[in-house]
């Protein structure tokens, strides 16, 4: 029953290319992306109980990466690739001393890479455009419609990878980590490798998609890809649809990312708007859009 | 000359670095709450300071303190609307408070930063000196205003200092860090220890947000560095240490000082972060901190 409707909203969603205009099309294919972003997120943060403050780190490596290697000739797929292999790599560099710390911690580490990548391309302003940004000469499809079918394709894959690595042996024994390090340890389990390949999980994704969205839109800049209320966006994002539950994330940004469109009316006052929303849900409703629902039917 | 010259300069903006982080670190000795809308706080002080003191006319003095006064009162609001109902809250299990309140507060400090961009503006403002004219200290001519933030910021430390180890509110505060049930067992009221730290952390956050104001002046999009950099401040001297943020905070504005003199000011936030991840590294409980 739950397939079956799944797959119904799927074909839906499939279908809207035919029939809405290029403007839902472009707002939906960057929330799909945003949706990895935050799916990514949760998988360390819901499963391996890990604060990363720093989504933006790998997202960003694995934009830059993907941006700078097209200026230089390199066909768009394979730019793409290598920005995934760029984020995994330099977010193993990150996590293989980080993850000894814990808590706030971890946290701290994280959000201090994405302040030094940030200045890093700032000052190196002549390779990576600074503050003005990338300009990026391929796209992956002038039509929207396909951008649009890439955008859906790649996060229903991701999603599906996600959720069944989530619920996988290796999955469980992550969640025990998160929850009960010395627990787990004493079970005779390494929390340390599992919480590491959840973290290059992670930031593959993170890259994938941080490449995708840097050909969709044209250009990488710090604004989009790197500065830190992105990633805190994507918190809000995961936070909001539920933690826990990977599907959550997905929704939380498309709530996101649609409520940010549809306030754009009132200017600098949608921002607060949505911060509001997202504190109330986390006041009254802690389990986030998606774990209230599943929870009550639990209950049920 | 020039060194000097980094003496002084390095000096206030420590000072000021140190007043803000103290506040933060306080709150979390005591009540294990991390406020990242901290800079948020500041900023409302400052701008509020800013509105008294100019488009309301009541001069500079009455706007430092109707500035701090604000400060205090947005801190209250942070602990009564956002930290409290988290930390009572039954849906919420116990040991996810801490990043339901990393969260939380990170929400509300946007929330803080939003409003005071619509309200009023996002671009910088800058807070009239409380006094003006300049003194020459060796040949290095300083504005007589960042020797008395100085003052004050020093001032408001040894006050604290004071309040917290020679009063019986003091003994209250630090029985609650070291060991809150222990406390309640003697029949003090948590909650109203609580309620005190707020007020303490308020005026210490509005008073460096003010005076930070008046030096470099602020804006809106401010928010997110300022809290960030007291957030590493306080993990560098060691979270829940207040003479460990103290001294972390003439590490950081010092070296911080130093490149923006001897290399670029481009570079000025770099060598103070990577020192950061180094210590975090090398030592995860900062200079001074408790495991």
């Amino acid at each position: 029953m739950r397939i079956l409707s799944a797959l119904v909203v799927l074909l839906a969603l499939a279908t809207l290319p035919f029939w809405v205009s290029g403007y839902i099309l472009g707002v939906l294919t960057i929330a799909y992306l945003f949706g990895v972003f935050a799916m990514s997120w949760d998988l360390l943060f819901g499963f391996a109980g890990e604060v990363n403050f720093g989504p933006t780190f790998l997202i960003g490596l694995g934009a830059y990466s993907a941006g700078l290697l097209d200026n230089h000739g390199v066909p768009v797929w394979l730019c793409v690739i290598a920005g995934a292999v760029a984020a995994v790599f330099g977010g193993l560099i990150l996590a293989v001393p980080a993850l000894r710390l814990r808590g706030p911690y971890f946290g701290l580490i994280t959000l201090v890479a994405v302040l030094v990548l940030q200045q890093v391309i700032v000052i190196f302003a002549g390779v990576t455009g600074g503050e003005i940004g990338l300009t990026i000469n391929d796209v992956l499809s002038l039509d929207p419609g396909h951008n649009y079918w890439l955008a859906l394709g790649f996060l229903l894959i991701s999603g599906i990878v996600l959720t069944l690595f989530s619920r996988s042996a290796a999955g469980l024994i992550l969640q025990a980590s998160g929850q009960d390090p010395i627990e787990a340890q004493v079970l005779g389990f390494n929390v340390v490798k599992h919480k590491l390949a959840a973290f290059a999980i992670s930031a593959l994704f993170s890259g994938l998609a941080g490449a995708m969205l840097v050909f969709y839109l044209g250009t990488a800049s710090v604004d989009t890809v790197v500065d830190i209320s992105v990633g805190v966006q994507i918190i809000i994002a995961a936070v909001l649809g539920g933690r826990r539950t990977i599907f959550g994330a997905v929704i939380g940004a498309l709530f996101l990312i649609i409520a940010g469109e549809i306030l754009r009316p009132l200017g600098q006052l949608s921002t607060f708007v949505v911060s509001a929303v997202a504190l109330g849900v986390i006041l009254f409703f802690p389990d986030g859009l998606v774990g209230y629902l599943l929870r009550r039917r639990e209950r049920a | 000359m020039l060194a000097l010259q980094i003496m002084v300069d390095g000096f206030a903006i420590s000072t000021l670095y140190a007043l803000g982080a103290i506040g933060f670190s306080l709150i979390f000795g005591v009540s294990g709450v991390l406020n990242l809308s901290h800079g948020g706080i500041m900023v409302a002080a400052a701008v509020a300071a800013w509105f008294i003191a100019g488009p309301l006319g009541a001069g500079q003095y009455l706007g430092a303190l109707g500035g701090v006064g604000i400060g205090v009162v947005v801190a209250l609001v942070t602990y009564g609307v956002v930290v409290r109902p988290i930390q009572r809250s039954r849906a919420i299990p116990h040991d996810e408070t801490e990043i339901f309140v990393l969260t939380g507060t990170l929400l509300w400090g946007i929330m803080i930063q939003e409003a005071i961009a619509y309200f009023f503006s996002d671009s910088p403002i800058t807070v009239r000196p409380l006094i003006s004219g300049v003194v020459d200290i060796a040949g290095v001519r300083t504005p007589a205003n960042e020797i008395l933030t100085a003052v004050i910021c020093w001032i408001s430390i040894v006050l604290l200092w004071l309040l917290v180890n020679r009063t019986a509110v003091g003994k209250r505060l630090l029985a609650a860090s070291i060991n809150p049930r222990g406390l309640t067992l003697l029949g003090f009221e948590l909650s109203s220890v609580y309620l005190m730290v707020w007020v303490i952390y308020g005026v210490l956050a509005a008073i460096a947000g003010v005076l930070l104001a008046t030096f470099l002046g602020t804006s809106s999009n401010n928010i997110g560095v300022l809290t960030a950099s007291a957030f590493s401040i306080v993990v560098l001297g060691g979270l829940g240490s207040v003479s460990g943020s103290l001294i972390a905070a003439y590490i950081i504005g010092y070296l911080e000082t130093a490149t923006a003199y001897l290399l670029t000011p481009t570079l000025r936030t770099i060598p103070s972060l990577l020192l950061l991840v180094l210590v975090v590294y090398v030592r995860p409980q900062g200079l001074l901190g408790r495991r």
